[in-house]
């Protein structure tokens, strides 16, 4: 018998907090996974942000800072300067990265920073109990939303790939899923390729990962899976958005 | 033809009885055990025909909680 899956060195022992059925678990393993293949565990330095993940950094298995809420690139951004031969990248959620941190975000992108980002994208604010992010699709509710996210008032979901794929800095910009096993096969190349990008020196990379809130989205774990794929990816599809050969 | 023999474990007490890892066997041979409750209060994943597992690890890859480990012939 030959092992072909087991717990990668990249997390820690410790189990956690998350939700039944919460991809953040998923993630955390495909992101502890590439960080264990390219060797980087002992150089790494991630930065959780305040939301779900904010105890990211009892999970994964290297150097960890906790910023203020969406100013996880900021920190980023200090760190990698300070120290250009560490790997850094940053692990943040929709209510964080696509609401209070869009600045911080567009800046380092713009700027060019040699960081990477992975981006949850689960179109709702979990830790404060559900309510609509700016990433909240048409019609979905939220406790702050009861009818649904109305167009006329709200406007319409931000779509962070799209928009940081028109920014000069940005080298490596794809959508991924977790929905399925061979989109979670998927979702681990892209990661790997992002963080690559960074230990080439060639600049800004961001993985967005479709992810589910089976709690407040009021779903179970699996038709949240359901959910995502109905829903989600047709208005934020996957694919790659940007390659670093693709920037002028 | 020889079939692709696997073995799945399973740590129950980390299992938070999502269900995904049932969703995506190929073999349909994972359930959650309804008779048992794991300590963080779960009916944890079990497998039922352990025989006709064929190692696939998609179970594995879904597992929000890392709870499985796969093996192969």
């Amino acid at each position: 018998m030959t092992v072909v899956f087991q717990k990668t060195k990249g997390l820690t022992d410790n189990p956690t907090h998350y939700c039944p059925g919460c991809t953040h678990g998923i993630i955390h393993r495909l992101v502890g996974e590439v960080l264990e293949e390219l060797g980087v565990l002992d150089n790494a330095i991630g930065v959780a942000p305040v939301g779900c993940s904010v105890f990211a950094y009892n999970y994964f298995n290297c150097d960890m800072q906790q910023a203020a809420h969406g100013r996880a690139p900021a920190v980023a951004t200090g760190i990698k300067r300070v120290r250009p031969d560490n790997f850094v990248f940053t692990y943040q959620g929709d209510g964080d990265l696509a609401s209070i941190g869009t600045a911080e975000i567009v800046h380092a992108a713009h700027r060019g920073e040699k960081i990477s980002t992975v981006f949850v994208n689960n179109a709702i604010y979990g830790m404060t109990g559900g309510q609509m992010a700016p990433t909240t699709l048409i019609g979905q509710k939220a406790t702050t939303a009861p009818y649904g996210r109305d167009e006329a008032h709200s406007g319409r979901p931000i779509r962070i790939s799209e928009m940081l794929s028109t920014i000069h800095g940005a080298k490596f910009v794809e959508r991924v899923a977790v929905n399925t096993p061979a989109n979670i096969r998927k979702a681990k190349k892209a990661i790997k390729e992002c963080f690559q990008i960074q230990l080439e020196g060639k600049g800004f990379g961001i993985v967005e990962v479709l992810s589910t809130c089976p709690t407040n989205w009021g779903l179970t774990p699996e038709e949240a899976m359901k959910w995502l794929e109905d829903n989600m990816i047709p208005y934020y599809p996957l694919g790659n958005f940007r390659r670093p050969e693709e920037v002028e | 033809m020889a079939k692709v023999k696997g073995k799945v474990s399973f740590q129950e007490n980390l299992c938070k009885g999502c269900g995904l890892c049932t969703t995506v066997c190929p073999v349909k041979i994972i359930t959650l055990d309804t008779s048992k409750i794991n300590v963080k209060g779960y009916h944890p994943a079990t497998v039922n025909d352990p025989n006709r597992c064929i190692g696939c690890a998609n179970c594995a890859t879904i597992c929000p909680d890392v709870v499985i480990a796969v093996e192969r012939e």
